[in-house]
C-alpha cells in the first residue's frame, strides 16, 4: 500500500479540469476513483500497460489504437490524471447544456482521424486504412479484396484526388452521421 | 344426389362448393382495387392515410352487405385475425426491424410498452369504474369493476398495425419511429396477460379472488414475456440451422422463413405466450443468419413476398374493420365512448411525459418535447383491440356490446383524428424527418470503427453500456454461433464487405447500362 496522500483531488484541480472539459464535478471524482484504481503503482500517472490490462480493452480489435489515443499528448509515456481527462472530453454529448471546446463534432472527428493517421502527416494513406480494416475484418479475408475495399473506400472520399484521405475529407464522407450521437457516452454522475 | 341425373348437363352452376375460397379471392381484390384507386385519385392519399380510406370503403361495403343481404356479415372474426392476418404484418416488421436501433433504444421501449400500458391500464380502469359508481353511465349500463378492468387492459395497448400504416407514410425520424414503434410491438405481452387476467378474475370472481391469483397473474406476465420472446429466439436459430443446408435446393428457401416464422407464432399461442413477441424476435434473430445464407434472389423474394402480404394483411384488416362497424348489435352510450376516448388520449399524455422524464434521466440523447408530443399522439389503436374485445364472453360480460362499439369508436378516433393530423402536424413542429439511404463505404467502415472505439473508451471508463454489450455480444456470436449456423463465413465484419458487394455490384450496373454493347 503506497502512500495515497498525494492522490487526492483538490477542489482547485477540480475547478480547473471542470473548467477545460465540462465534466461535473460528480463526474471527475467517478473518473478519478476509477484512475487509481488503473493506477497500479500508485504514482498519479497511468503507463500503456495499466490500460492494456483492462481485460475487455484486450480483446478490442482496435485496442492499441485505443490506449495510443490516450498518449498523444504526452511526451514521456504516461498520462496523469488531467491528460486523462482531456482525453475522454471529447466523449461528453454534445448536448449537454454546457460546452467545451473538445466535444464539438469537428473534435470528435479530428479524435477518429488521428487514430487512423499513425505517422500524423494530416492525411489517410492507404496502408493506413489497410491496417485499420486488417485489425477490424480479421484473418478470414484474403489480402487482395482488402486492399481493393481500402482503394475504393479512399476513391469514393478523396475529392482532390491525391489517393489519400484528408481531415476534410473525412468530414465530408460523415457528413450524414450523426457523430454526437456515434462518439458520445453518458458518464456516470 | 338430390336430384337424378337424366341427361348429361351442359354445364352446372356450384357456387356453395368453391364459396369460401371465392369469397377471400373477392375480398382481397377489391381491397387492391380499392388501394390502387387511392393512389390514382389526386391529393386524396396526400390528406388522408391509407387506413382511413380502407376502412370507409369498408364501410360502404358493410352498408351495401347490409342492406342487401339479410345476414350480418362480419369477416372479422378474432380466429382469422390471429391467425392469419396478424402474423405476416408482424414478421415483416420484425423481420425489417432496424435491430441496431431498436436495440439501442430497448430500455425506452421497454418502459414505455410494460410500465406504460400498465399505467393506462390502471388509470383509464380506474377512472371508468370512477365514473361508473358516480352512475354517469345510468341504470343497468354500469359495468362491474373487473368487466372495466377487461375492457380497459383492451383499449390500452397501442396498436401495431394501425401505428406502423400511419408511421410508414411519414417517415419520422428513426429513433422517434422505433420508439412509437417498438412499444407497439413489445406491449402485447402485457396486454395478452392483463387481458387473461382479468377474464379469468372475471371468471373467479371478485369477491373470491386471493393473493394467489394476483401473485401468479405478476409472474404469469414474466411467462408470457420472456416464454413468447425465448421460443421466438429459438425458432431464429433453427431457421438459419436449416437454411445453411439449402444451397441445393435454392427455390424452398424463402419457405422456411415464412413457415418457421409462422410456427414460432403458433408455438408461442399454444402456450397463451406471446405470439406477436415470439414471431418479432423470430424475425430479429433469424435474419442476422439468414441473410448470409439464401441466395440473392431468395432474400428478393423474401423480401417482396412479405412485403405483399403484410400490406394486403393490413389492408384487409383495416376494410374489415370498417365492415364490421355496420352491424345491428350496438349499444351507444355516449358518457362512455367519450370519457373512454378523454381518458384514453389524456392518460397517454400524462404517461409519455411521465415516462420520458424518466428515461430521459438514462439516456444519452433526450426525448424533446417535441417528441413526446408525437409519441403520445402517435398511440393509435387499432384492430388487435378489436379483436381482442369480440373474444369477451358475453354471458360473463353483459356490457360487451357497449364495449364493441366504445372500441369502433375509439379506433375511429384515433385512426380518423390522429391519423389525419399527425401528418400536417409533423410538418408544423418541424419533426426532423428520415433520410433512408443505403450506407457508403466509408460510412460503413468509419462508423464500425467508432463503435469499437466507443466500446474501449466505455471499458476504460469503466461503464457498462450499449457499445460494451454490444461488443460483448459480437464477439460471442462471431465465435459460436455463427460459425455453426452460417455456410461460409466471411470475417468478422461481414457488413463492410456487404457493403463492398453491393456497390461494385451497383458500379458494374451502371457500366452496363452506360455501354450496352460491351455485353
Amino acid at each position: 500500500m503506497g502512500n495515497k496522500s498525494s492522490l487526492f483531488l483538490r477542489n482547485e484541480e477540480i475547478a480547473q479540469i471542470q473548467e477545460e472539459t465540462g465534466f461535473t464535478p460528480n463526474q471527475i471524482e467517478r473518473l478519478f476513483s476509477r484512475f487509481t484504481s488503473l493506477d497500479r503503482n500508485d504514482c498519479g500517472t497511468l503507463s500503456r500497460e495499466d490500460l492494456m490490462r483492462i481485460p475487455e480493452l484486450a480483446i478490442n480489435p482496435l485496442c492499441e489504437r485505443i490506449v495510443h489515443s490516450f498518449f498523444a499528448e504526452s511526451n514521456d509515456d504516461r498520462v496523469n490524471f488531467r491528460q486523462f481527462m482531456n482525453v475522454l472530453a471529447h466523449f461528453r454529448p454534445l448536448r449537454d447544456n454546457k460546452q467545451s471546446k473538445l466535444n464539438s463534432r469537428e473534435e470528435k472527428l479530428k479524435f477518429a482521424f488521428k487514430m487512423y493517421d499513425l505517422d500524423d502527416d494530416g492525411v489517410i494513406s492507404r496502408d493506413e486504412l489497410l491496417s485499420i480494416l486488417h485489425m477490424m475484418v480479421g484473418a478470414n479475408i484474403s489480402q487482395d479484396q482488402l486492399v481493393s475495399i481500402a482503394e475504393r473506400t479512399i476513391l469514393e472520399a478523396d475529392l482532390c484526388c491525391q489517393g489519400k484521405i484528408s481531415f476534410e475529407d473525412f468530414c465530408k464522407a460523415l457528413d450524414r452521421t450523426d457523430v454526437d450521437q456515434k462518439m458520445s457516452i453518458r458518464f456516470l454522475n | 344426389e338430390g336430384h337424378k341425373m337424366e341427361r348429361y348437363p351442359i354445364s352446372i352452376v356450384d357456387f356453395a362448393r368453391v364459396k369460401t375460397p371465392f369469397i377471400i379471392g373477392i375480398w382481397i381484390l377489391s381491397a387492391s382495387i380499392a388501394k390502387i384507386g387511392f393512389h390514382m385519385t389526386p391529393k386524396l392519399h396526400l390528406i388522408f392515410p391509407e387506413s382511413c380510406l380502407l376502412i370507409v370503403v369498408g364501410v360502404v361495403i358493410g352498408v351495401v352487405l347490409y342492406f342487401c343481404t339479410d345476414v350480418a356479415v362480419s369477416p372479422l372474426t378474432p380466429n382469422t385475425f390471429f391467425f392469419y392476418m396478424l402474423p405476416p404484418i408482424i414478421l415483416d416488421a420484425g423481420y425489417f426491424m432496424p435491430n441496431r436501433l431498436f436495440f439501442d433504444n430497448l430500455g425506452t421501449i421497454l418502459l414505455m410498452a410494460v410500465v406504460g400500458t400498465i399505467f393506462n391500464i390502471a388509470t383509464i380502469g380506474g377512472s371508468l369504474y370512477a365514473c361508473g359508481v358516480m352512475g354517469i353511465y345510468g341504470e343497468g349500463e354500469t359495468p362491474g369493476l373487473m368487466d372495466v378492468f377487461l375492457f380497459a387492459s383492451l383499449i390500452s395497448a397501442v396498436d401495431p398495425v394501425a401505428v406502423l400504416a400511419v408511421f410508414e407514410e411519414i417517415h419520422v425520424n428513426e429513433i422517434l419511429y422505433i420508439v412509437v414503434f417498438g412499444e407497439s410491438l413489445l406491449n402485447d405481452a402485457v396486454t395478452v396477460v392483463m387481458y387473461h387476467m382479468m377474464e379469468s378474475y372475471n371468471e373467479i370472481g371478485l369477491d373470491k379472488i386471493i393473493a394467489q391469483d394476483i401473485a401468479s397473474g405478476v409472474g404469469s406476465f414474466f411467462v408470457v414475456a420472456l416464454g413468447g420472446t425465448a421460443i421466438g429466439i429459438i425458432w431464429g436459430f433453427l431457421t438459419g440451422l436449416v437454411t445453411r443446408f439449402t444451397d441445393h435446393v435454392r427455390v424452398i428457401e424463402p419457405i422456411f422463413i415464412f413457415v418457421m416464422a409462422y410456427l414460432a407464432y403458433l408455438n408461442a399461442e399454444i402456450f397463451h405466450m406471446s405470439g406477436i413477441l415470439a414471431i418479432t424476435f423470430c424475425g430479429i434473430t433469424m435474419k442476422n443468419y439468414v441473410e448470409s445464407n439464401i441466395s440473392q434472389k431468395s432474400h428478393t423474394t423474401v423480401k417482396y413476398a412479405l412485403k405483399m402480404l403484410s400490406s394486403s394483411a393490413e389492408t384487409i384488416i383495416f376494410m374489415f374493420l370498417g365492415v364490421a362497424t355496420v352491424n345491428n348489435k350496438h349499444v351507444w352510450n355516449t358518457w362512455f365512448v367519450v370519457l373512454t376516448i378523454a381518458f384514453c388520449s389524456v392518460f397517454r399524455v400524462i404517461g409519455v411525459i411521465w415516462l420520458s422524464a424518466l428515461a430521459n434521466r438514462f439516456r444519452l440523447h433526450k426525448l424533446s418535447r417535441v417528441d413526446q408530443f408525437v409519441m403520445s399522439y402517435g398511440g393509435l389503436r387499432g384492430a388487435v383491440a378489436f379483436a381482442l374485445v369480440l373474444l369477451v364472453d358475453e354471458n360473463v360480460v353483459k356490457q360487451k356490446n357497449m364495449f364493441v362499439t366504445t372500441t369502433i369508436a375509439v379506433i375511429y378516433f384515433t385512426v380518423f383524428l390522429q391519423g389525419i393530423t399527425i401528418k400536417p402536424l409533423v410538418k408544423i413542429l418541424n419533426v426532423k424527418r428520415a433520410n433512408k439511404r443505403k450506407p457508403t463505404m466509408n460510412e460503413r467502415i468509419h462508423e464500425r470503427f467508432m463503435d469499437h472505439l466507443m466500446a474501449g473508451i466505455e471499458d476504460i471508463v469503466g461503464k457498462t453500456g450499449n457499445y460494451n454489450v454490444r461488443d460483448k455480444f459480437k464477439r460471442f456470436d462471431n465465435r459460436f454461433i455463427r460459425p455453426l449456423l452460417i455456410r461460409d463465413l466471411k470475417g468478422a465484419e461481414p457488413k463492410i464487405i456487404e457493403t463492398y458487394s453491393k456497390l461494385t455490384m451497383r458500379d458494374a450496373m451502371e457500366v452496363m447500362r452506360r455501354n450496352p454493347s460491351t455485353i
